[in-house]
């Protein structure tokens, strides 16, 4: 049941924007009904939790943590829940009232005060700590929505920051208390930990953990400033979170945990100074305020002092005072609250120096907020009288010994103060007086409320007086949780005879209204007596000296260098990697052979020479180049190892890699630049060397120190068994190893994405370029100057007197690639033409061959992606970039979204077909042509590959050659010295006629000067 | 099982091949990095060929008996890494002619924001400002300036004019920005 209103109030939460574009503000009563449903819920179990046999429910959330949606109503919770959802509900239909029609945000407002009043409900009724730490986290969360709510007003935004970060560092601190003290427990469930409290020298410190959470959340000195300054939230926020429900989490956890721990000695010692100083701080600071919000918040802290006191204190008479406290405070201090925003509202300030004549015109409200200060201040026959008697009586029990005596001195004075601030509160809200403000301000004027916004506060205020009109009603109701408390059992009554309680009660009234007449010299005292540094202070400073800390961490690690980051990267691996390898126990060169042919050597010679040869030339075309053969040296080092599957790959690769640089490279200087940091090269060269070392190292001791046999060797089977191919590196990619795959070909994706982006700046999504897309023929790559354009012309001419007539006649087909007109003529090559022609397709079909047999033998969806590409490459050269997108048209988006689409699709599948993700299925048939075919399903998973590979290549041949080939274009174009030659062509000149059709395509086409 | 010794021929190319990759990785030309890249690249997989013992047959049933196989994980491991390569030279070219758009030249140049913050720290000046961490105004100030966006109450006194209390007026709704 409790789960089924946490989702209530969930859903209630995420269709409140909705609700409140419909409906307006009046939204709001619909909102409310969901913490209302809480209460009533709580209402309807009232005889069950009385008896002591309260709702359970436990649901197995996580078991390797022992954590468990674990919920339980006892009297405790009871009084909570009515309390959160009571209030709630009342706040929600005051809202309703209280926010002009035109108010904005009021959607996302409202969703999230539903929101925090069900994890409110979830952190009061949750039976397991682990759950209770994540309601007690979204709690602040939802809190810092609230009181950040105008996030356009500087205020709002710093009280929301601070209430976040206070209220989050104690949760943290909560939490490492709650592990320490699940640990020593053996068990997370909260009532398991309170009936029997673990043992152990972690137990104090848990103890001492969870209380600073308590104290942050419930704002006790000296985490007591966020309070005060959350009053920057909405009024109804303020009734709701900071008087009756958020601040008193803090009190909630102390009341659960305190009958199992208040007898320990850090407890008391934490939380009884806390308690004393924050009920006599609040008081005195409350004292000074002239915004009425403020008196009430610092009113509030005092009381939360008061109230941790209470229930912290390890006697059953307190902890029942303490409970009636509790309810008693919410329902008045809620009141309060509401009472002060209906004055806001129908005066325009909360500042007690301008408000005046108030009472007199807003009656109604004036009476109750009569009711709710009388029950704050203690009067009979309200609930705060009620518990301030039980409490002075229990706290009179205690008062021998010294520190049950400091105890009941603070409770006094606190009171009293409490008393003084009651009365400066009614008497700055409703009084006449004079009024004292700067001339500036004008004059208040004075609106009436709707009865809507009186009537909540009237609810809870007359509450305040019934609860303690009907006997022994708080008393049957809150001992169930008291008597869990050690010590005699208390009484709330209204009448005890003449007690020395009744004597204290006296004295607290008589002081009280003492320092309220003499509230003049009281403001002026503490304005002499203001203290240097006050907490908030301490707070920014502290936050400052952080931000500054912080800058300095960032100037020395971050020092925005490429070389040292890398070099520093790579000087940890050193350290670590050789310190570990020359330490590790038993390690050591075990046999080592010369190698494994002797032809490995010639390979691994030419490899390393071409390697250094790289590294030191000058020119990019040359370093390029002895790349290529260095990797070339590699492949072949591959097929000598028995790798015929990667020396494939790594060919193709090496290919593909020497024409995309050489597409850059086109673009870039022919010299690398000069390096004038020559002194650094040495310090280069010796991080390079310890990498290099440090690597061999790892080389020659590694496999010396395997201790289990490799995974590999049941490979060979489990690829034929299971995944029905010979190839066991392709089964291994396709297969057994598929997941990995998928995530490499999604790099792939994302890596052809960021080539895109970086090249097509303005939009890479255009369709593929067609050669009928050409506006002119023979532009491309036409940039370079054309030596041979004058025999080419004379060739042409003396073909035109051999023929007699213009070639190319009608049927005849000259044009070998599609895209070849669009060349520049000197760029144009019959025998790489029909040589392409001729190839491209045998090349696609080994390409698919590769693909099928790669089960069985060598190949595969890369190594045929590979092959694709290069055929692509070989188009793209022969015919520039409009030859491309005729080879090729379709854009690289398709095929890598439709190959990782197959791919991930294939995983699918075998999860329908009842297997594991990937898992292969081989299905067998005969047909009558091609005998028995025996079909894999990850072959559909190597087809994606095949595809993403293939969209991989074409990305960067679009990218890195196409476009980059527009910009040289564009670029020649615009620069008035450049060398482009090709002009626009003069109407009716053999250009024009060319472009339009007429005459026939000839190789040398268009004549350049 | 297959012998694990390793072929001092292939540590060294291995050694050679990630320290000349270093070498130029630590170069501040963007081209020159990238062949670092591919250098250090070669070496690693070639590392891990070491690391799966020593040569033997190409591992496909039926081609190599099971005994005389090259470990084939590795080969998987290298494969893809082949291929992610190749991406990743792709995306370093793409950059490096970026940079030469952009600059004229393909050298990394030093994050002009880290040096500000060290200079900054060096001179121990506030790292930013934070207008809303550094205030001056006081809680009262503050709340006297906050006002929640009510209304739409009637005057008590019909001939009162209602400026103070309508929602809409800026002071009401702006607050402190």
């Amino acid at each position: 049941m409790l789960l089924l209103l946490l989702v209530v109030h969930l859903l209630v939460a995420l269709g409140a924007p909705v609700l409140v574009s419909w409906l307006g503000r009046r939204a709001f009563l619909v909102l409310a009904l969901a913490p209302a449903s809480a209460a009533v819920w709580a209402l309807t179990k009232t005889g069950e939790v009385m008896a002591g046999d309260g709702p359970v429910q436990v649901v197995e959330w996580v078991p390797h943590l022992g954590m468990a949606l674990a919920f339980r109503l006892d009297t405790l919770s009871w009084l909570m829940v009515l309390l959160v959802g009571g209030v709630g509900a009342l706040v929600l239909v005051y809202s309703s009232a209280y926010f002009s029609t035109r108010a904005g945000g009021l959607g996302r407002f409202g969703g999230v005060l539903v929101a925090f009043a069900g994890a409110m409900l979830g952190l009061v009724t949750t039976d397991d700590m682990l759950l209770l730490y994540v309601f007690w986290e979204l709690t602040t969360v939802f809190s810092y929505l609230l009181i950040g709510h105008y996030a356009d007003r500087k205020a709002s935004r710093r009280a929301a920051m601070q209430a976040i970060i206070v209220t989050t560092a104690g949760g943290l601190a909560m939490l490492v208390g709650i592990v320490l003290l699940g640990t020593a427990a053996g068990t997370y469930r909260i009532s398991a930990v309170v009936a029997a409290p673990p043992a152990g020298s972690t137990v104090p410190v848990a103890v001492v953990l969870l209380l600073v959470g308590a104290v942050s959340k419930s704002a006790l000195v000296p985490l007591h400033y966020w309070l005060p300054s959350a009053m920057a939230a909405p009024t109804p926020v303020s009734a709701y979170l900071h008087a009756a429900a958020m601040v008193k989490a803090g009190v909630y956890l102390v009341a659960r945990f305190a009958p199992g721990y208040a007898e320990m000695g850090v407890w008391r010692a934490v939380l009884l100074p806390l308690g004393c100083w924050t009920l006599v701080h609040g008081g005195y600071r409350a004292l000074r305020q002239h915004d009425l919000k403020l008196v009430l918040a610092f009113g509030t802290v005092s009381q939360l002092g008061l109230l941790v006191l209470l229930v912290g204190l390890s006697s059953q008479a307190a902890a029942l005072a303490g409970l009636a406290m509790l309810g008693a405070h919410a329902m008045f201090k809620a009141a309060l609250f509401l009472t002060v925003g209906v004055v806001d509202a129908a005066t325009g300030t909360r500042d007690l120096r301008r408000l005046t004549g108030v009472g007199r015109a807003l009656p109604v409200t004036a009476v109750v907020g009569g009711l709710a200060t009388a029950s704050m201040i203690g009067l009979p026959p309200f609930a705060g009288y009620v518990a301030k008697e039980a409490a002075l009586e229990a706290l009179l029990h205690d008062a021998g010994t010294p520190v049950g005596l400091a105890v009941l001195v603070a409770m006094v004075l606190g009171s009293a103060l409490t008393v003084a601030y009651g009365l400066r509160f009614w008497w700055g809200a409703f009084a006449d007086k004079t009024v004292t403000a700067e001339p500036a301000d004008a004059p208040v004027t004075i609106t009436r409320p709707s009865l809507v916004l009186v009537g909540p506060a009237a609810v809870l205020a007359v509450l305040g007086l019934a609860a303690a009109l009907l006997p022994h009603l708080g008393e049957d109701l809150l001992s169930p949780h008291a008597s869990t408390y050690p010590g005699d059992p208390g009484h709330l009554v209204l009448w005890a005879g003449l007690t020395p309680a009744l004597g204290l009660t006296l004295l607290v009234l008589a002081t009280g209204a003492l320092l309220f007449a003499a509230r003049g010299w009281v403001e002026r005292t503490q304005a002499r007596a203001s203290f240097p540094l006050d907490a908030d202070t301490l707070y920014r400073r502290t936050m400052r000296r952080l931000d500054d800390v912080a800058a300095d961490v960032t100037a020395i690690t971050q020092r925005g260098s490429l070389p040292l980051y890398l070099g520093t990267i790579l000087m940890v691996l050193v350290a670590l990697v050789g310190g570990a390898l020359l330490s590790g126990p038993g390690l050591g060169v075990g046999e080592v052979r010369a190698w494994d042919t002797p032809v490995q050597a010639v390979a691994g010679v030419l490899c390393v020479a071409s390697a250094v040869l790289a590294a030191r030339a000058r020119r990019r075309l040359k370093a390029v180049i002895l790349a290529g053969i260095s990797g070339y040296a590699v492949s072949a080092l591959f097929l000598l190892h028995g790798a015929p599957d990667l020396a494939l790959t790594q060919v193709l690769v090496e290919t593909i890699t020497l024409v995309v640089f050489v597409l850059v490279l086109r673009r870039l200087p022919a010299y690398f630049s000069v390096r004038p940091l020559a002194a650094s090269r040495w310090v280069r060269l010796a991080v390079a060397l310890a990498v290099g070392l440090t690597v061999g190292a790892l080389a020659l001791i590694v496999p010396g120190a395997r201790v289990h046999v490799p995974v590999s060797v049941d490979f060979p089977e489990e690829a034929y068994v299971f995944g029905g191919g010979k190839n066991i590196v392709n089964v291994t990619l396709v297969d057994i190893r598929a997941w990995d795959t998928m995530g490499e070909i999604s790099v792939l994706l994302v890596a052809a994405t960021g080539v895109a982006s970086l090249i097509f700046l303005v939009r890479r999504s255009g369709d593929p370029l067609r050669a009928s897309d050409a506006d002119r023929r023979g532009v491309v790559w036409g940039q370079a100057a054309d030596p041979m354009a004058v025999l080419r012309r004379r060739a042409v001419a003396a073909a035109g007197h051999a023929d007699g007539a213009a070639p190319g006649g009608a049927g005849r087909q000259r044009e070998w690639l599609r895209g070849g007109h669009t060349l520049a003529p000197q760029r144009r090559s019959v025998i790489f033409e029909i040589a392409t022609r001729l190839l491209f397709h045998s090349v696609i079909v080994f390409a698919v061959f590769l693909l099928f047999s790669g089960h069985n033998a060598p190949g595969g969806g890369f190594a045929a992606g590979l092959v694709v590409g290069i055929a692509l490459i070989v188009r793209y050269l022969a015919g520039g970039r409009y030859e491309l997108g005729e080879a090729a048209p379709v854009h690289p988006g398709i095929l890598l979204g439709s190959g990782l689409f197959l791919s991930a699709g294939v995983g699918l599948v075998a999860i329908l077909a009842g297997g594991s993700v990937l898992q292969s299925v081989i299905i067998e048939f005969a047909l009558p042509v091609l005998g028995d075919i025996k079909l894999v399903t990850s072959l559909f998973f190597d087809v994606g590959v095949f595809l993403v590979v293939i969209g991989l290549v074409l990305d960067i041949l679009r990218s890195l050659g196409a476009e980059i080939d527009r910009h040289g274009e564009e670029g020649a174009l615009d620069d008035p010295e450049g060398e482009l030659i090709v002009e626009p062509p003069a109407p009716g000149s053999r250009e024009a006629r060319i472009a339009a059709g007429e005459i026939p395509t000839e190789i040398e086409g268009t004549v350049a000067r | 099982m297959i012998d694990m010794s390793p072929s001092v021929t292939l540590v060294l190319v291995v050694v050679a091949l990630v320290a000349v990759g270093v070498y130029l990785l630590l170069e501040r030309s963007l081209s020159r990095v990238l062949l670092g890249v591919i250098f250090l690249g070669n070496g690693i997989n070639l590392l891990f060929l070491v690391a799966g013992g020593a040569a033997g047959g190409a591992p496909i049933i039926g081609q190599t008996e099971e005994s005389e196989m090259s470990d084939p994980l590795p080969q998987a491991m290298v494969l893809t890494a082949i291929v992610i390569t190749l991406g990743m030279t792709a995306f370093l070219l793409a950059m490096a002619y970026r940079s030469w758009q952009l600059n004229q030249h393909d050298e990394v140049q030093d994050d002009l924001e880290d040096r500000r913050t060290a200079r900054r720290a060096a001179a121990d000046q506030a790292a930013f400002e934070d207008a809303d961490a550094d205030v001056l105004s006081t809680l009262a100030e503050d709340a006297a300036e906050v006002r929640d966006e009510t209304g739409d109450a009637e005057p008590a006194e019909p001939a009162a004019p209602a400026a103070p209390a309508a929602p809409a007026s800026p002071a009401d709704q702006g607050g402190r920005r």
